[in-house]
């Protein structure tokens, strides 16, 4: 781990710089977590983006500057990163000033400390397991202090993702980034990129595990959303060694329980690839837009031929004591012809299939209406062409 | 000039109160609070947190030396609750531990028996019950009941404002130490380092002079610091004071937003009367502050609430009456804007409501009432170099705001799921502390035998630059470098008797002291100059660190005047003494001329509201804006679009939300949600407006800290115009803020006829 002091050299760097030109700090108490992301941006791979810079540092929160100062700062370093090496870039980074020159040999010494730190058995003991720990750390944090526990998110072979025939496989262990990186996602869903900013931010994106989402239960966690309407099956390791299959949407039983007993743990879900005639769509409304838990959110996937629905899972979120399959509303779809009183009825079996709460993400009125705009929502992004048929949705209400 | 502090800020060595070095035996504290808003304390068991490990000692109200209160404008609030609770998360006890950890620990084990008695926590249900703070006020000018007759419309309605959380990133915190002689030295993040030591000494039964304050820097005050930082101070100070070793408190988060006040939620009722032609003739408002379990700065919050009630407009005839309502609530406090949000809010929301029942546009109304010189507010002032209009009509020319309106036009007629909405938010505030007695300041300076300077002041560096631009004044005045200057920490044995860091008056009142001092130095020096080169005091001047004669260099450089000056025993220090003139006010007649001058701007919003999702983006906000002459732009500009962005929070995605038994559920960042890096408009522009600044003003630079939040104002009703041009059924209603579940709930509302666009 690197911190600003090991940032620091004589000179400022062009980062830090570009900071104090600009205004980008005024109480100064936030000021170093933007440093640090946006420097640590300035180490990845491929050509700079002032959308890519900005998303670098999203995760960080300042009450003095209102950001514009911070976005200037940005756009600075992204023209300057233009001129970066991308043969050498550690090389040039330490030429220009932006790291110290230790930086060469970080490589090796992450080798070196993975062989030290390795411990080829660690699932298998009886310690109390926690992912990424974006959620758990927040809600228990005195707790986790005094407690042992075993950290597996970086667990590499529980981060791999691979596709086997037509069923995708994904390790427990991997992170939203970790599916935003991956070739195969991103060829699954063309979509990818803009469905998974809204969800966390880009640090959470890196720490938080898909089944720490999973396993977490929050009936508004999402990517339970995501993988729920993508029918994933979890394959789920039990303490004498077996493992047994269960479809994701019977996975959650009540508030915050699921089918998992103790000393079991989720090693991995698949679900089955998508087809050209596959459509697949995320939606999400919270009070901000990003770095945010929805009040509700939904996704969708359905195969459409010739106007006609042959697969269709529904997912829904904060409209329910658990993370939700909208199972009749799935029903009623199937085999209907993809049309505006077919989703306008379907919303009407929606409805009568949630039960939300109010609370501090929402009144029950709103996350119900909300629900059924996100519903049409998911066919107006997917369907676009069919844009004049769906002003009777609207009508109906 | 750049902030001098921005170099140690992006390098991590700033200084703040959790970065002073730990002394060896230092103790920690942490707070015990009451677990209901309201209710009767029976028992306290505190016998199994005692015995933990590593528990020290556990302080309540029993121990206190001194007096069991810390009310600084009422004494109507103790340090440690007594026999009854009044706010969910008041303190109780204090914990003191070898460390934070087992002191949090010890905490868990507190067993609390109280009697929960019935909690209030809106304050019309308040003044119905008669819980106030302190009886109501009432400004006015000319007479509305003798003119409702006379106007062509009169509209009544409500306008409702909720609450907000400073969410300074620092949280509150203070260590303190026992010096010798029973002397108590408190580092505190505070802007008051004066009330810290008033209260200090207080509880603690002992002199003012025992206690010093010293603050180097907050991460972040927004009001939040200026009361409601001295609790935790006075009691590190009294752990400090009773076991003879330092304490230090600093709080977490949840417990920062659980204890500590916030900006008052405002319920108001409302009444606007127009002239045919759209003259507002007269406005009867009246105002229920929600102060929360004890009065903390809500009087003076009230009193500028009725100060800004008719915002930059001319009303000829008003009635502003406030009620201070007692509630259940933590005791609210000041938060930038200082009561001014709310007032303007309501008379926004009159406007609005008459121009929705009028069908034309809000800014009709605004710009035929906008202030100029020789009008006279309800309070008595009289407008002098009034620049309502010409921020207005330069923001107008300059944004091209009858394009903009055709092109919104234009785009809400082709878009049938989106919607974009404008608003114009025109902004006049009054620079001056509204109690006239706390507009004085008092600077330090030493001219050190070497040349270099030192300079204390009674400003608190927060993040909004003061430190920055007290070194511009000391370094302008004596025509030496930024480098030869340090400005010194925030220091009560320095400094005395300071006003808190506030009212954006910091930078003036403290700036015109410096200058005082310097002046009286710059005089003598020039007396030293005059006898080396043998010439009169008037033909000497100082400049680019060289004695000048008769606008020649004198070949003496600053370094050799100073040096011949300590020589000669001239005296290098001086002390630098400010209290604003012409400022009065008469609370018995509520009339006067409380402020120094006013800050006026003119802002232009934009915002696209999704209409599907019930979701909005600002694209633009564009401000023309009065600096007069600023002495530092990228200070200034910073203070504009971070004003600017923390009033739209307010205004759209910040909501502090209690349950019915006053328990904060908003009470963490996952709840309680401030602006993001997307969240900002997608474009802020910032033009000044070419004036020739103020005398009163430190070197004409107009004061800048909490005129900018109420552009935010607009915010909602540029949303609230967007979700009209989708729904023309939507009843508008003035209740911030305006949530994405209140934009989508406003688009539906009474959707059972076809949807025009869709």
């Amino acid at each position: 781990m690197v911190t600003i002091e090991g940032l620091n050299m004589e000179q400022l760097t062009p980062v830090q710089q570009a900071f104090v030109d600009t205004g980008g700090t005024q109480c100064g108490f936030c000021t170093v977590g933007f440093i640090m992301s946006l420097s640590g941006y300035c180490l990845s791979a491929g050509s700079a983006t002032l959308e890519e810079g900005i998303s670098a540092i999203d995760g960080n929160i300042c009450r003095c500057t209102g950001y514009k100062s911070i976005e200037r700062a940005t756009g600075i370093i992204v023209s300057k990163l233009s001129r970066k090496d991308d043969k050498h870039p550690i090389d040039w980074l330490i030429r220009e000033g932006f790291i110290p020159g230790y930086f060469a040999g970080i490589p090796e010494r992450l080798i070196a400390l993975q062989v030290a730190s390795q411990n080829p058995n660690g699932r298998a003991d009886r310690l109390p397991k926690v992912g990424g720990g974006t959620d758990v750390y927040v809600q228990r944090p005195d707790d986790l202090v005094t407690s042992d526990i075993h950290p597996f998110f970086d667990l590499t072979d529980l981060k791999s993702i691979f596709l086997d025939k037509n069923i995708c496989y994904v390790g427990a262990g991997a992170t939203a980034t970790d599916l935003l990186e991956s070739d195969v996602f991103n060829s699954m869903f063309p979509n990818l990129r803009k469905h998974l900013k809204l969800i966390s931010s880009t640090q959470i994106r890196n720490m938080g595990t898909i089944a720490g989402n999973l396993v977490n239960a929050s009936p508004i966690g999402d990517l339970t959303a995501f993988f729920l309407a993508l029918n994933a099956t979890l394959t789920i390791n039990k303490p004498t060694g077996e493992v047994r299959k269960l479809p994701l949407k019977e996975f959650y039983l009540a508030y915050r329980k699921v089918d998992l007993k103790e000393n079991e743990a989720v090693e991995m879900l698949e679900f089955h690839l998508p087809d050209e005639n596959t459509f697949f769509n995320f939606e999400k409304v919270s009070k901000r837009t990003y770095l945010d838990i929805a009040s509700v959110n939904t996704a969708i996937r359905l195969a459409v031929i010739n106007d006609n629905i042959e697969v269709i899972d529904v997912s829904a979120g904060g409209v329910f004591a658990t993370p939700l399959y909208l199972e009749k509303t799935c029903a009623f779809l199937k085999g209907k012809q993809l049309s505006s009183e077919s989703v306008s009825a379907a919303a009407e079996i929606l409805d009568s299939e949630i039960s939300p709460i109010s609370d501090i993400r929402g009144s029950k009125e709103y996350k119900r209406l909300l629900l059924r705009q996100l519903f049409f929502a998911h066919f107006i992004e997917l369907f676009p062409q069919k844009n004049l048929k769906w002003r009777r949705l609207y009508e109906k209400y | 000039m750049k902030n001098i502090d921005s170099k140690g800020h992006v390098r991590g060595e700033s200084i703040y109160l959790d970065d002073i070095p730990v002394q060896i035996g230092t103790l920690h504290g942490e707070i015990f609070d009451a677990p209901c808003a309201h209710g009767k304390i029976k028992n306290v068991d505190y016998s199994q947190a005692e015995q933990f490990p590593g528990v020290v000692r556990i302080i309540t109200f029993k121990d206190i030396p001194g007096e069991n209160q810390i009310g600084g404008i009422i004494p109507d609030e103790p340090l440690f609750a007594e026999d009854e609770v009044h706010f969910w998360g008041m303190p109780v006890a204090l914990i003191i531990a070898t460390s934070e950890f087992i002191a949090r620990q010890a905490k868990k084990l507190i067993k609390i028996d109280i009697e929960e008695l019935d909690c209030i926590v809106d304050p019309k249900e308040a003044r119905e019950k008669g819980s106030l703070i302190f009886p109501p006020r009432t400004f006015k000018i000319g007479d509305v009941d003798s003119v409702w007759e006379a106007c062509e419309h009169v509209f009544e309605g409500e306008a409702d404002s909720e609450g907000q959380e400073h969410l300074y990133i620092e949280t509150q915190g203070a260590y303190a130490f026992q010096m010798e002689n029973g002397n108590i030295r408190i580092a505190s993040s505070t802007q008051g380092p004066t009330a810290v030591q008033r209260t200090a000494a207080r509880v603690l039964g002992v002199g003012m002079h025992k206690i010093e304050v010293d603050v180097t820097r907050l991460g972040g005050g927004f009001g939040g610091k200026e009361d409601q930082a001295t609790s935790w101070a006075v009691m590190a100070a009294l752990g400090a004071h009773l076991l003879k070793r330092p304490v230090k408190i600093v709080l977490h988060r949840m417990d920062d937003m659980c204890m500590t006040g916030k900006r008052h939620p405002y319920r108001s009722d409302f009444k606007i009367g127009l002239s045919k032609d759209f003259k507002i003739k007269a406005y009867q408002v009246t105002f229920h502050q929600n102060a929360g379990a004890a009065a903390d700065l809500s009087p003076a919050v009230m009193e500028r609430t009725l100060f800004h009630a008719t915002n930059s407009y001319h009303i000829p005839n008003v009635t502003a009456t406030a009620y201070s309502c007692k509630t259940h609530l933590p005791p609210n406090t000041a938060f930038r804007g200082f009561g001014g949000p709310q007032g303007m809010f309501v008379i926004e929301s009159a406007i609005a409501k008459a121009a929705h029942e009028l069908g034309i546009d809000a800014s009709r109304i605004q710009e035929r009432n906008l202030l100029k010189d020789g009008d006279e507010l309800p309070y008595g002032q009289v407008m002098e170099h009034a620049l309502a209009r010409k921020t207005w009509a330069t923001a107008h020319k300059k944004f091209q705001l009858e394009a903009k309106r055709t092109d919104i036009a234009d785009f809400n007629q082709k878009n049938k799921y989106i919607k974009k909405g404008l608003a114009i938010q025109p902004v006049c505030f009054g620079i001056s502390f509204t109690n006239t007695s706390m507009n004085n300041a008092r600077a330090l300076v030493h001219i050190y035998s070497d040349g270099s300077v030192g300079v204390s002041t009674g400003a608190v560096e927060m993040g909004q630059g003061v430190n920055t631009k007290m070194l511009q004044v000391a370094a302008n005045a004596f025509s030496i470098a930024p480098e030869k200057v340090k400005l010194e920490t925030t220091n009560t044995t320095r400094v005395a008797n300071t006003s808190p860091s506030a009212a954006s008056a910091t930078a003036d009142l403290n700036g015109k002291a410096l200058q005082i001092a310097c002046d009286k130095l710059l005089t003598r020096l020039k007396e030293t100059a005059a006898n080396m080169v043998g010439a009169e005091v008037s033909s000497i001047e100082l400049q680019d660190e060289q004695v000048y004669c008769n606008n020649k260099p004198a070949g003496i450089k600053w370094e050799k005047l100073i040096q011949t000056a300590f020589l000669e025993r001239v005296c290098l220090t001086e002390n630098g003494h400010y209290a604003t003139p012409v400022i009065h006010f008469d609370k018995t007649k509520e009339k006067g001329h409380p402020f120094a001058y006013h800050v006026y701007g003119t802002a232009i919003l934009v915002v696209t509201v999704d209409c599907i999702r019930g979701i909005y983006t600002f694209d633009s906000v564009e401000i023309v804006h009065d600096f007069g002459k600023s002495m530092n732009e990228t200070i200034d500009l910073g203070q504009i679009e971070g004003g600017l962005v923390q009033g739209m929070g307010w205004m759209t995605m910040e909501e502090l939300k209690y349950n019915s038994n006053g328990k904060l559920l908003s009470n963490a960042l996952s709840t309680y949600k401030i602006p993001d890096i997307y969240s900002v408009p997608k474009e802020i522009k910032v033009e000044a407006l070419e004036t020739e600044g103020h005398e009163m003003a430190i070197r004409k630079s107009k004061a800048v800290g909490e005129p900018p939040l109420m552009y935010g104002l607009g915010a909602y009703f540029a949303i609230q115009n967007a979700v009209k041009a989708f729904n023309p059924n939507y009843q508008p209603k003035y209740h911030a803020p305006f949530t994405p579940e209140k934009v989508l709930l406003g688009l539906y509302e009474k959707v059972n006829v076809s949807v025009s666009g869709i």
